[in-house]
């Protein structure tokens, strides 16, 4: 065996990497949304309509990392928005490090928006800051109501929450009330939007949410 | 508690390195590593053994070795240097407040051992 002498450094800490990449979209104009849920919550079909809906109006990119369906970014692509299967390595989420790869294979030249699918898990990715100018979490109504006291850290970390499936309340015993009053006693300052991303009630006010977000960190440079 | 993305990075710079140099296999990898850049000794042995029996033939049995870099603090006030872990940010030689972190929080891949 022969020795090779590397020297190569990098920063072992996440939240340093992190503030180094909103530094890069800043830079680039370009705003990253973190999007967290459990497997099957509705990431992907939330993420198509805001695209349909968004259009006319801002270039939408995506991220994909949620290894429980390889067809996410094909879904995507189907709409013509830019889409980047990036592989976690069974990773249970994203850190900041493989966040600046998937998106130092994108082109974001002219990309306003892009959006981070991460891996479908409600513990791990709100323990790593992605380098996401903003955290989405998603919770479905069939999840059920008492999901923010088992995962208190995501709904904390969280800068909005869409609460999707709106369509299903009727099957099911989810206290919307009850849900809001959970979170807003784990993050007083949380956007909250029901939404149905199947029929498109309530999505009207999570985009212009998002318009003004990407709004303001293009804006503020 | 970021150990995995650390050995996820590592061993993909090393992946790079092996296929520039036609390297088949890596005895040795030898780590640098901050006093204070948070890296838990333990935790990245650990996430490493485990990865190593995930990343196919070239980290097959590859040995991971830290070298702990100690951490020095710079005092703008002052223009000297001190041990960082020791004193913290306050100056042991004025006591000034206005001091910086010179080195001690990065990691560096210093060399590793292959054929
Ligand atoms: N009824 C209803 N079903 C939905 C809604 N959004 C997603 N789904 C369904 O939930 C399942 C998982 O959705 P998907 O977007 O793939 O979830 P992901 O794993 O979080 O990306 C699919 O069968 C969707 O059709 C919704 O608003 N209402
Ligand atoms: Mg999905
Ligand atoms: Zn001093």
């Amino acid at each position: 065996m022969k020795i090779l002498e590397l020297k190569e450094t990098f920063t072992a800490s996440n939240d340093l990497d992190a503030e180094e990449l909103r530094t890069y979209l800043k830079e680039k104009s370009v705003i990253l949304f973190n999007l967290m849920s459990a497997p099957g919550s509705g990431k992907t079909t939330l993420l198509s309509r805001v695209i349909t809906d968004l259009k006319e109006k801002v270039n939408i990119a995506v991220m994909e990392a949620d290894i429980a369906s390889a067809v996410d970014a094909e879904r995507i692509e189907a709409l013509g928005a830019q889409a980047v299967q990036v592989h976690t390595d069974g990773m249970c989420h994203m850190d900041a490090g493989m966040t600046r790869e998937g998106l130092l294979s994108m082109d974001l030249t002219s990309t306003d928006i892009v959006f981070l699918e991460n891996v479908g898990n409600l513990i791990c990715p709100a323990e790593y800051d992605t380098g996401a100018v903003k955290n989405i979490m998603i919770l479905s109504v069939p999840e059920g109501d008492d999901k923010p006291l088992k995962y208190p850290l995501m709904f904390r970390e969280s800068d909005a929450l869409v609460i999707t499936k709106t369509d299903a309340l009727p099957y099911f015993n989810f206290d919307m009330g009850k849900v809001i009053e959970r979170v807003r006693k784990l993050n007083p300052t949380i956007k909250i939007f029901p939404v149905s991303a199947k029929k498109g009630g309530g999505m009207a006010a999570f985009e212009a949410w998002l318009l003004e977000e990407t709004k303001v960190w293009v804006t503020h440079a | 508690m970021h150990e995995l993305g650390i050995v996820t990075h590592v061993m993909k710079t090393l992946t790079d390195v092996a296929a520039e140099n036609e390297l088949t296999r890596i005895g040795s990898v030898t780590l640098e590593v901050g006093e204070v850049s948070g890296v838990i000794h333990e935790q990245i042995l650990d996430c490493w053994d485990y990865m190593c029996t995930k990343r196919g033939p070239l980290f097959t049995g590859c040995k991971l070795i830290l070298d702990t870099i100690p951490a020095v603090t710079y005092c703008s006030s002052c223009e000297k240097t001190y041990p960082t872990v020791q004193y913290g940010r306050t100056c042991p030689h004025c006591g000034s407040g206005e001091t910086w972190l010179l080195e001690g929080n990065q990691c560096t891949i210093k060399e590793i051992e292959a054929e």
